[in-house]
């Protein structure tokens, strides 16, 4: 919640296509600094991509993009500094021992955290000296955090960090990464398609659904804003009814000027943003 | 210059890895199995002429070690760039061109202790070696320079186009065939004009020769081609293949990194956990 801060990423009117495939088709969308931004969307729905772009490593096909004041087309190494990149390792530095790893990656910036500090931060303390093949998913996943912050970056990208956790890892890792946003001034752009991960860690909520932004707020807004259609189930003369409206009072007391007491059984279901979701990721599904 | 330091402590701390704990085993076979070889028909005798093997093979086998170094750097380029190295290294400022100046640095360590790991054990195998001199040592050490240079960076290159391990394992198939056609372990005379004027455009043919002229003495030159070192056409073609890696090797290795993204890496991964699945 820092809507006074400085924008230090600015997308605007972003797009990809690949051969005759467009994969981003107008992507909009700003970040504060010290504000962590969740990209949500189903599998396919352009996140990585985007992601990737942010980082440097693709070159869109047009629109504007700045993270940190530069084209991340043409960021110099002097930029890429200030980027902290979470990959997701697979068995990459098998033999390096964990803290030879951060130290040696910190060697690489200009002011970079301490091993040991670091280590402790990530909870590794016990594994400090463990060959990295050695370290089991979870504490992987915590080095790949440690890897992407040791340069101290401004700006951290996460790219689907939860992928394949068990519910354990997954809340271990949601704590690392509120407590780093909540301790440094660091901007956090994470990717997923869990709606409750999003709400978990991300003051902003960004919906991506088929190359284009279709929702962008607080969980709460979002659940406002893009809300649907709340349900109202009522029975009447022994038959049972469902109807969906924007305004479910309104629909409610007309119902009972028309019936009066004849309603029976009435219930209302307010949409909630994990319907919303779900029904983004069913139409999604349903064009692919 | 920085970035050149980080690299070399980054060549210096694998080379560490590759030589300790389970992992000297693999170092060893090679250069070990090497000496045996050696070792059991050091005392052959070549064509009538008195000269026995031993002598002319080790120092033979010495260039061919550095000439593995291309091998190395392809297996590293390729099994790294799969398993998300690279794109670590791509992540990180100036991580790009520090690993490469640590995995040669790696790469030159693991050549130079094969070189000292047959030579030190290879010298009491067998008579004969120049040892004692300085021009030998002066010899060996251009020969090796420039053949680390040249392999390596050829190497890079070619690490950089080939697309994955399986295919930079099948690239150590022409690697053999040239080495068997380089008069590394019987002398190149005995085989056909046309397959000595193929060996010749390759740099192992070169690197035993330089070796051979460091390490033995004048007189057997007689049984080279030509009757002589050539050391100016040695230093010719190894630089020949020097200067093509270093001009190549850096155009390739960008386009190579520009490449690699999460999505690529990811992709890998995909690939090879189907092979094994």
């Amino acid at each position: 919640m820092n809507d006074g801060g400085e924008i230090v990423l600015d997308v605007d009117d972003l797009r990809m296509r690949y051969g005759t495939h467009d994969v981003l088709r107008g992507v909009t969308f700003q970040a504060r600094r010290g504000e962590v931004l969740a990209l949500l969307g189903p599998n396919g729905a352009g996140k990585t991509t985007t992601i990737e772009i942010l980082e440097g490593f693709r070159t869109r096909s047009a629109g504007r993009v700045d993270v940190l004041g530069d084209d991340p087309a043409h960021g110099g190494e002097a930029w890429r500094a200030r980027l902290g990149i979470v990959l997701q390792s697979w068995r990459d530095h098998g033999k390096w021992r964990v803290r030879e790893l951060l130290a040696h990656l910190g060697s690489y910036y200009p002011d970079p955290w301490d091993a040991s500090e670091l280590i402790a931060t990530v909870g590794l303390t016990e594994h400090a000296d463990r060959q990295v093949r050695r370290l089991s998913g979870g504490q992987r996943r915590r080095l790949d955090v440690a890897i992407g912050m040791v340069g101290r970056p401004e700006l951290l990208f996460l790219d689907e960090p939860t992928t394949g956790f068990d519910p354990e890892a997954r809340r271990e890792f949601h704590d690392i990464v509120l407590g780093l946003s909540r301790t440094g001034g660091t901007t956090v752009l994470l990717t997923t398609h869990d709606l409750a991960e999003a709400e978990k860690l991300a003051d902003r909520i960004v919906v991506l659904d088929g190359g284009r932004i279709v929702a962008d707020g607080t969980a709460a807004e979002l659940a406002d804003r893009i809300a649907g259609e709340d349900e109202v189930a009522w029975t009447l003369d022994g038959r049972r009814h469902v109807a969906s409206t924007r305004d479910a009072t309104r629909f409610v007391r007309a119902l009972f000027a028309e019936h009066g007491d004849a309603v029976a059984g009435l219930a209302v279901r307010p949409s909630s943003l994990e319907d919303t979701y779900l029904a983004l990721v069913r139409q999604a599904e349903g064009r692919a | 210059m920085r970035t050149f330091r980080i690299g070399v402590a980054r060549g210096l701390i694998e080379l560490r890895q590759a030589f300790s704990g389970s992992e000297l085993v693999n170092q060893l076979l090679w250069p070990v199995l090497t000496l045996v070889a050696i070792f059991f028909y050091r005392n052959r005798e070549f064509r009538h002429t008195g000269i026995r093997l031993g002598g002319l093979v080790l120092p033979g086998v010495l260039g061919m070690f550095v000439a593995l170094g291309m091998v190395l750097v392809i297996q590293y380029l390729t099994v790294e760039r799969e398993d998300g190295t690279l794109l670590r290294a791509r992540a990180t400022p100036h991580g790009i061109r520090a690993y490469l100046v640590g995995k040669l640095v790696m790469t030159s360590g693991c050549v130079l202790a094969y070189l000292a790991i047959l030579l030190v054990p290879g010298a009491f195998l067998v008579d004969g070696l120049r040892l004692g001199s300085v021009s030998s040592w002066f010899t060996l050490a251009w020969v090796v320079a420039l053949g680390l240079v040249a392999t390596q960076s050829v190497g890079a290159a070619l690490g950089a186009l080939v697309s994955s391990p399986r295919a930079a394992g099948l690239l150590t198939l022409p690697v053999m065939a040239v080495i068997s056609i380089s008069g590394v372990f019987y002398p190149i005379t005995a085989l056909p004009g046309w397959l000595q004027g193929i060996a010749q455009v390759f740099p192992v043919y070169w690197l035993g020769l330089g070796m051979r002229s460091a390490l033995l003495p004048d007189g057997m030159a007689s049984v080279e081609l030509h009757h002589s070192w050539r050391h100016l056409e040695t230093f010719g073609v190894l630089g020949a293949w020097a200067v093509a890696g270093l001009l190549i090797a850096p155009v390739v290795l960008r386009r190579m990194a520009r490449r690699e993204s999460g999505a690529r890496v990811a992709a890998y991964r995909e690939k090879a956990l189907q092979r094994i699945g």
